[in-house]
């Protein structure tokens, strides 16, 4: 749409208004703008001793600073960095950090102050008034830059020759795509590495703080426990990465405890030994272990966004906006009673991604 | 007046008395320096105190990039593996990353290593929260009116910049918070329809954590985005002086003028003085309130979370954004489109980021107005737009309020489910009680000032007349504050004329031109005028009170 096509009256410059724009329509108009007002002199520029009290005090803070900074590298040469103090409402405080803090915070605190006292002492008051001048260039500029251009493009033969300005367009068009493309090896293709973890058929469940295989007798109903594959260590350069997979948290459910279809409780109970079962610790939602274990109601909670699952009801969200159960892990026992896994998860554990399905 | 006029040609050996000192002179024999800085060393600034929000951003910033380089100095970005043995005793012998370990190094091993990272994530703070309640300035005194729409990109260009620099620095400790930031971010790339699990692979290095996105997030850190900041600032700030500072109405304050105080002296000393405040501040938080002690989180490992764990303020919305989302996934096809994610992490915020972006070319739009403004509006005359951004600020608040459902849950003693449900009522309900709230306000604000004008200023002096009356006697304005509250134009709305011209031709545009009539009736039918006539009708009438 134009400037032509656009009804204008509605701006207040053309409705008339109140006129302000127009201080030509003196007396008649009692809003009308009256101007700067006198400058009114302040104590320091009437009073000299005022003025040189100033002065002392815009002094003062600079010699402030001047203590500070200086007081700042004696504190850091002198208190040590290892002496710690409790203070009340601070809590416990590293005394060179302390120190340091506030020698340098009053030294800018006193310099700053000292450089605003001055100026609104000391320096003028008295309001400069300066013109504005449209943005906008003057129609002589605008001719000439307009012809230089021309004369420029028109030098080129930019438009002359249809065949270089095609071919210039289409290199330009294709020169950002390297940028893009020589970021290949940035990564790993992702194929199906998210639905994988180290857990297999036989692989022991172990407690990460001990390193010793979790036993049907370490867990009761109400405690939670931990557990790593036995062979997370085994590759230390991928050890977190697996980890960030393959964490489990162990509980123990009596059988009538669980809810849900008979062919969902019969799944959770075969995948369990006894009732002590295994479900992911990584949240659906975005990823981030799962950590609150309510004892009585079996739900556990997500403490980044409070997604909250019922371990008796095969790990069902009942709240929050994970979107998925927390997967079980099936396992049994091996001939020497430790925890074993029967296979790896059924499905990708953690985040959805677009592949999973 | 000061001098804003370049000195002319003038007759040969007019200025031969003018004395320069050689070293100046040597500069500008080879820089120009004299005609460069000609307009600049006298150059006015308005003086307000919303003004100095900017100037917030800008000091904090310098203080980033000054204890930033200190920290590099003995910062590791790396996810190398180490035994930590350093003089924090509870972590002595924990398996940790080099960031971690190094982090733990900077705040009990260097002197001032402890200040400086305290100094560096106070002023990152403090940077993010002066640029929101600047641009918050900008807005409500439409500020990003012609000629600064430019600048109000370049501004909000920023604004994510800063977010984006804030997330990425904190997340390089690689403490056990930072890395459960990074894995709900991956969690976030992996929802991204069609492309997710690839990006997610590319910008880890592979599976998540891997060993690779700390030393890469460290240079998008360091160099990568604060290039970008430097020079969208310079840029900035540049528009600022090129343009010229806006200014309250007043008396004596046009829009074809600037009155105020010159660069030199009184602005250099004013701002630099307030260059020393903001550190003065920073130093003294950074010595006396902890912040980040990352040691006390421990090393960052995928299995692992403390309860109550919070992002740094300015994350806070999307993290809200994430917990008060309903739990819808769809499978179809055998792809999963996590919109349970999707919508509050990117969705959201997009539209938000979106809707602050353009808002200067929609106003622009709806008003017709092509002028340049340098006066500033005060929020009240504009209503709507007032409206609009507090109910914008309401939309971010509800936000940000939902990231601490948990805390606000646990110290209250309130269910977090309930929490939850009263936020995502509130999200669709509070924007439009606020942005009533606020129109309300804003005209009853107008109706007051009117009343100032026509009545004058209540002086709270009662008087009882023989009859026993009691009338409170009111104080015309003086001419200057009368001429202050009138100053602003009063918008009204676009009017249409007949949608078809006298041959019965329909007006090009006519949907288009109705749809801003719509919006142009919102956002102005209820504005309150005060003319002359209504003014000189009471002064005739009754003459003073």
């Amino acid at each position: 749409m134009t400037d032509r096509d656009m009804e204008t009256d509605h701006l207040p410059e053309n409705t008339g208004g109140a006129g302000h724009g127009a201080v030509t329509t003196v007396a008649e108009d009692p809003f009308q703008d009256p101007g700067l007002p006198a400058h009114r002199p302040r104590v320091t520029d009437l009073d000299p001793r005022a003025a040189k009290r100033a002065e002392r005090q815009v002094a003062l803070l600079f010699m402030i600073a001047v203590v500070g900074v200086i007081g700042s590298m004696v504190c850091y040469t002198f208190v040590p960095n290892t002496k710690v103090h409790r203070f009340t409402g601070l809590g416990t405080v590293n005394m060179n950090n302390l120190a340091l803090g506030l020698c340098l915070g009053f030294a800018f605190l006193a310099l700053g102050c000292g450089a605003i006292h001055w100026a609104r002492t000391l320096m003028t008051d008295v309001d400069l008034v300066q013109e504005r001048h449209p943005m906008k260039s003057d129609p002589e500029s605008t001719a000439f830059a307009v012809s230089e251009f021309k004369q420029g493009v028109a030098d080129s033969g930019f438009t002359k020759y249809p065949l270089i300005r095609r071919s210039l367009l289409t290199a330009m068009m294709v020169l950002p795509l390297p940028a893009v493309w020589l970021l290949r090896d940035l990564g790993p293709m992702p194929k199906d590495a998210l639905r994988h973890t180290l857990w297999a058929p036989g692989m022991k469940l172990v407690n990460p703080n001990t390193g010793q295989p979790l036993r049907v007798s370490d867990v009761t109903v109400g405690t939670l426990a931990l557990a790593n594959p036995a062979n997370l260590n085994d590759d230390p350069d991928e050890r977190i990465d697996n980890l960030a997979k393959a964490a489990v948290l162990v509980v123990r459910l009596p059988q009538e405890a669980l809810k849900g279809s008979e062919a969902q409780k019969k799944k959770q109970w075969d995948w369990s030994v006894d009732g002590v079962m295994a479900f992911s610790k990584i949240c659906t939602h975005v990823g981030c272990p799962v950590a609150l274990y309510e004892q009585q109601t079996h739900h556990m909670l997500c403490p980044c966004h409070q997604s909250t699952f019922d371990l008796s009801d095969d790990g069902k969200v009942i709240f929050g906006p994970a979107a998925r159960s927390l997967p079980q892990l099936p396992i049994t026992v091996d001939a020497d009673g430790n925890l074993v896994a029967v296979s790896d998860f059924r499905e990708p554990v953690g985040p959805s991604f677009w592949e999973r399905g | 007046m000061s001098a804003t006029t370049a000195p002319g040609a003038g007759a040969a050996g007019q200025y031969d008395d003018v004395k320069t000192d050689p070293v100046s002179s040597w500069a500008d024999e080879r820089l120009g320096i004299y005609k460069g800085s000609k307009n600049l060393i006298r150059k006015v600034f308005p003086d307000h105190w919303s003004f100095l929000l900017g100037e917030i951003a800008l000091f904090s910033f310098i203080l980033i990039l000054l204890s930033g380089v200190f920290l590099t100095l003995w910062f590791n970005p790396s996810m190398g593996e180490v035994e930590y043995h350093g003089s924090y005793l509870p972590l002595d012998g924990v398996s940790m990353s080099q960031a971690y370990a190094s982090t733990l190094n900077i705040s009990f091993d260097v002197r001032a290593g402890l200040l400086m990272r305290q100094v560096h994530h106070w002023a990152a703070l403090i940077f993010i929260m002066a640029i929101m309640v600047h641009m918050l300035r900008i807005f409500f005194t439409g500020a990003f009116r012609k000629p600064r729409e430019i600048n109000w990109l370049i501004g909000f260009t920023l604004m994510v910049l800063g977010l984006l620099e804030g997330f990425a620095g904190y997340s390089l400790p690689d403490d056990l918070l930072s890395g459960t930031g990074l894995r709900i971010a991956s969690g976030v790339i992996l929802s991204i329809p069609i492309v997710g699990t690839y990006v997610s692979y590319f910008l880890f290095g592979g599976n998540f954590p891997g060993h690779d996105f700390i030393p890469r997030l460290f240079t998008i850190h360091v160099l990568l985005i604060p290039a970008l900041i430097v020079g969208l600032v310079t840029a900035h700030l540049i528009l600022v002086f090129v343009q010229k500072h806006t200014q309250w109405a007043g008396p004596g304050k046009t829009n074809d003028n600037v009155v105020g105080l010159p660069l030199l002296p009184v602005y250099t000393a004013k701002a630099g003085g307030f260059m020393f405040v903001i550190f003065g501040v920073v130093f003294l938080l950074a010595g006396l309130v902890q912040i980040n002690p990352i040691w006390a989180y421990g090393p960052y490992t995928p299995d692992q979370i403390s309860a109550g764990s919070q992002p740094d303020w300015y994350i806070g919305f999307l993290e809200g954004s994430l917990r008060m989302m309903p739990n819808w996934e769809w499978n179809i096809w055998g792809h999963t489109l996590s919109f349970n994610v999707l919508i509050p992490s990117l969705i959201v915020p997009g539209i938000l980021f979106t809707a602050l972006a353009v808002w200067p070319f929609l106003e622009q739009w709806i008003t017709g107005d092509k002028r340049e403004h340098h006066i500033l509006d005060r929020p009240r005359n504009r209503p709507t737009r007032t409206a609009f951004g507090v109910g914008g600020i309401t939309f971010y608040g509800v936000l940000w309020l939902a990231g601490g459902n948990d805390l606000i849950a646990t110290h209250f003693h309130l269910s977090v489910e309930a929490l939850t449900w009263t936020f995502r009522v509130l999200i669709f309900l509070g924007p439009v009680i606020a942005f009533w709230c606020t129109k309300r306000i804003a005209l009853g604000l107008q109706r007051r000032d009117k009343d100032k004008v026509l009545h004058g200023r209540e002086t709270g002096i009662i008087k009882v007349s023989l009859e026993g009356e009691f009338t409170e006697v009111h104080e015309p304005l003086s001419a200057g504050e009368r001429y202050r509250l009138t100053a602003h134009e009063v918008q009204k709305p676009l009017e249409l004329g007949p949608a078809t011209d006298e041959n019965g031709v329909e007006r090009p545009g006519n949907r288009a031109l109705k749809l801003r009539a719509k919006a142009s009736e919102a956002m102005f039918s209820d504005h309150v005028e005060t003319t002359v006539e209504e003014y000189k009708e009471i002064e005739a009438g009754h003459g003073h009170h």
